[in-house]
């Protein structure tokens, strides 16, 4: 009998979800969304940076030395056109109108000039003037291919110490530590919201909408315990929370490596073994009955759906801060106390397996001290369930 | 015959809240809902609570139904307590009132099962019973329409099938008859009338003296919470018309207040 009660209440709640097609469209469709999103706006970053890869931009030079077009020839990537200077002002207006890529504009006897100047006599150095078109994305990278080549040529005239010359690997990160940061300082955060969301998306509907709508009435006057809708329902909650939640992360992971473009080479989440992803799906797992446990008490205090969601705010705000501490790096918190704050440990927690830092003492607490609090939670749930004021409140 | 519902002293008081005080346009804190209220139903009979809006029927009936607790008090149900042994209470009555609504995604089908499960009723006598209460109210044909989709006439019906899952022996109604026209509410007479005649103790509220005439074996008054008098309905009619002995009684009891 004891059992039935909840596994009763659990197959209405989700014949509840899964038998509504709109609901189950709710429950999917972030992940779609988030994954359609950042594709779409990776995409639109790299044509904002980036040019065709086989496109040659146009220069107009002036008095070209022969030092540059030495220098432009073996770097590639770029047409030089000599031009009279009698032609600077048509070309100016080229550049403006997107028609031309670049105008460069040497002293004459550009050579000569730097070869005789001295920086310590103090004198004007040989200025170059360049003239290119910020809106358009061809002129701005020509311009800084062709600043970089003049830079370097101006540090190589002037060489007294050479950095890093030599061709070897100076970065002595490893791929998997540079993604891993990177997946640390980020994932943490939208993994929070995306449980937090999925949470809410299901928790107020079923707690307070029944209170509302007057059915959860109905099934306190059968002998079903307290202690069973309670267990029942979180369970079921955390079920449609975990997929939405899953929905949403499966569409990130998809679509970070498009969100950063060029660097996707090094951001791929294969770096993560069956270890990392199950320690994370523990992780996850706490989290959300922990988070639909919250959010269950805070939704049976309201009298409405809508007035739940007010309650909830504050946690969702608290969710987010919390989220954010995984930015400021440095791994996971070797401390083991840091592991018993709620909420706060599920993003050390993650924070550990996506920076490859994982404290593994730290991570049992964590998953101890929330199941702990979750059995709490439940405990109140039924208090409250129990309690006339609070569940026919008008 | 034996006395199945014992009610001894039952006294509920609400505090009002600074809303519900406005709204109201009182002053006091705590409203005595039901006050020092006492009485008994026997087996195989319909006991009627008659009383006009505010009187407090409904706060009796949700302490009968132990959806609320009485402040003092106690009502005894067939050996069960409603203060002690609130469990058993819930699977000895059948509730129904307007407030205890069916969630509407819910086909009635689903529904049935489902608070034949929170009742602990075997599968088997379930399908029988379900077949049975189906055909009797003509459910059979919405059985599987979502309950959004049904009449009113039709909800109420399902309503009263989904209170009785578990063949209760004592049945508790508020209104029964609320919000019906006259062919759903005649159905529900009938099948009151229909469950007396199966021995089954009946507790309705009501403020319509012909549903009392009609229906109901004996009767309380009760007025501002209290129960003025409490006989069988001859005792209380003592030969006029039930409508002039509640003026009668009515003009006693708020005439002594004052
Ligand atoms: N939860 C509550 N909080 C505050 N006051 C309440 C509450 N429930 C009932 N009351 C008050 O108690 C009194 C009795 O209400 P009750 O609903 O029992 O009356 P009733 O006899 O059923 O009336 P009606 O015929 O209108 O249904 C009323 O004054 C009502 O306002
Ligand atoms: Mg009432």
């Amino acid at each position: 009998m004891k059992s039935n009660g909840i596994i009763a209440i659990m197959r209405k709640e989700l014949a509840r979800f899964f038998g509504d097609k709109r609901m189950v469209v709710s429950i999917l469709l972030p992940g779609l969304l988030i994954y359609v999103m950042y594709s779409f706006m990776g995409q639109a970053m790299g044509s904002l940076y980036g040019v065709e890869e086989d496109y040659v931009p146009t220069v107009q030079v002036v008095n070209l030395p022969a030092s540059v077009s030495a220098l432009v020839e073996a770097s590639g990537g770029m047409a030089l056109v000599e031009t009279d200077a009698s032609a600077v002002e048509e070309a100016k207006a080229a550049v403006a109108e997107q028609g031309l890529d670049l105008l460069a504009v040497f002293p004459a006897d550009f050579d000569q000039a730097v070869a005789a100047y001295d920086p310590a006599g103090g004198g004007a150095a040989p200025d170059v003037e360049i003239y290119y078109n910020a809106a358009s994305t061809a002129s701005q990278s020509t311009y800084m291919l062709l600043t970089g080549l003049l830079d370097a040529y101006e540090a190589q005239l002037a060489n007294k110490f050479d950095i890093n010359a030599g061709g070897g690997v100076y970065d002595l990160a490893s791929e998997k530590d540079t993604a891993g940061t990177y997946f640390a300082s980020l994932m943490p955060l939208l993994l929070m919201i995306f449980l937090y969301s999925g949470c809410v998306a299901v928790a107020p509907e079923s707690i307070a909408g029944e209170k509302e709508r007057g059915t959860i009435a109905t099934m306190l006057i059968t002998p079903i315990r307290r202690g069973d809708i309670a267990v029942g329902k979180i369970l079921a909650l955390a079920v449609v929370a975990l997929l939405s939640g899953a929905s949403s992360a499966v569409g990130t992971v998809l679509a970070l490596p498009k969100l950063v473009g060029a660097a996707s080479d090094e951001l791929s989440a294969n770096i993560y073994g069956v270890q990392d992803y199950l320690l994370l799906a523990a992780v996850i797992l706490s989290t959300v009955l922990l988070l639909v446990t919250l959010i269950s008490i805070l939704s049976t205090f309201a009298k409405t759906v809508k007035e739940a969601q007010t309650y909830v705010m504050p946690l969702m705000i608290l969710v987010m801060v919390l989220g954010v501490t995984a930015m400021f790096g440095g791994g996971a918190k070797t401390e083991l106390w840091y592991y018993l704050i709620p909420l706060y440990n599920s993003v050390q927690c993650m924070v550990g397996v996506f920076s490859f830092s994982t404290v593994t003492a730290g991570v049992a607490a964590a998953l101890a001290a929330n199941a702990v609090y979750t059995v709490l939670g439940v405990f109140l749930l039924t208090r409250m369930f129990n309690s006339e004021k609070i569940v026919f409140s008008r | 015959m034996k006395e199945l519902l014992q009610v001894r002293g039952l006294t509920k008081t609400f505090r009002l809240s600074a809303k519900q005080q406005k709204l109201e346009k009182t002053r006091e804190k705590v409203r005595t809902a039901v006050n020092d209220l006492s009485f008994t139903a026997n087996e195989g009979e319909i006991f009627g609570l008659l009383g006009p809006n505010g009187a407090g029927k409904t706060t009796t009936l949700r302490m009968l139904a132990t959806l609320i607790r009485p402040d003092s008090g106690d009502a005894v149900l067939d050996g069960a307590s409603v203060v002690k042994e609130p469990e058993q209470v819930r699977g000895k009555i059948g509730f129904l009132t307007s407030e205890l609504k069916l969630e509407e995604f819910f086909t009635p089908n689903y529904l049935f099962d489902f608070f034949s499960t929170l009742h602990g009723v075997p599968p088997q006598v379930r399908r029988q019973r379900r077949e049975a209460l189906f055909a009797r109210f003509g459910i059979d044909r919405f059985a599987e329409v979502k309950v959004a989709d049904l009449s009113t006439g039709m909800k109420q019906k399902v309503s009263l099938v989904v209170s009785i899952v578990h063949d209760p022996d004592i049945i508790i109604f508020d209104e029964p008859t609320n919000g019906l026209d006259v062919l759903t509410a005649r159905v529900v007479t009938d099948f009151l009338q229909e469950l007396r005649s199966q021995g089954k103790t009946i507790i309705v509220s009501t403020h319509i003296f012909s549903l009392v005439e009609k229906l109901c074996d004996r009767v309380g008054i009760i007025i501002d919470g209290r129960m003025v008098c409490c006989g069988t309905l001859e005792e209380i009619r003592r030969g006029g018309s039930l409508e002039d002995r509640f003026f009668d009684i009515y003009r006693e009891t708020v005439g002594e207040a004052e």
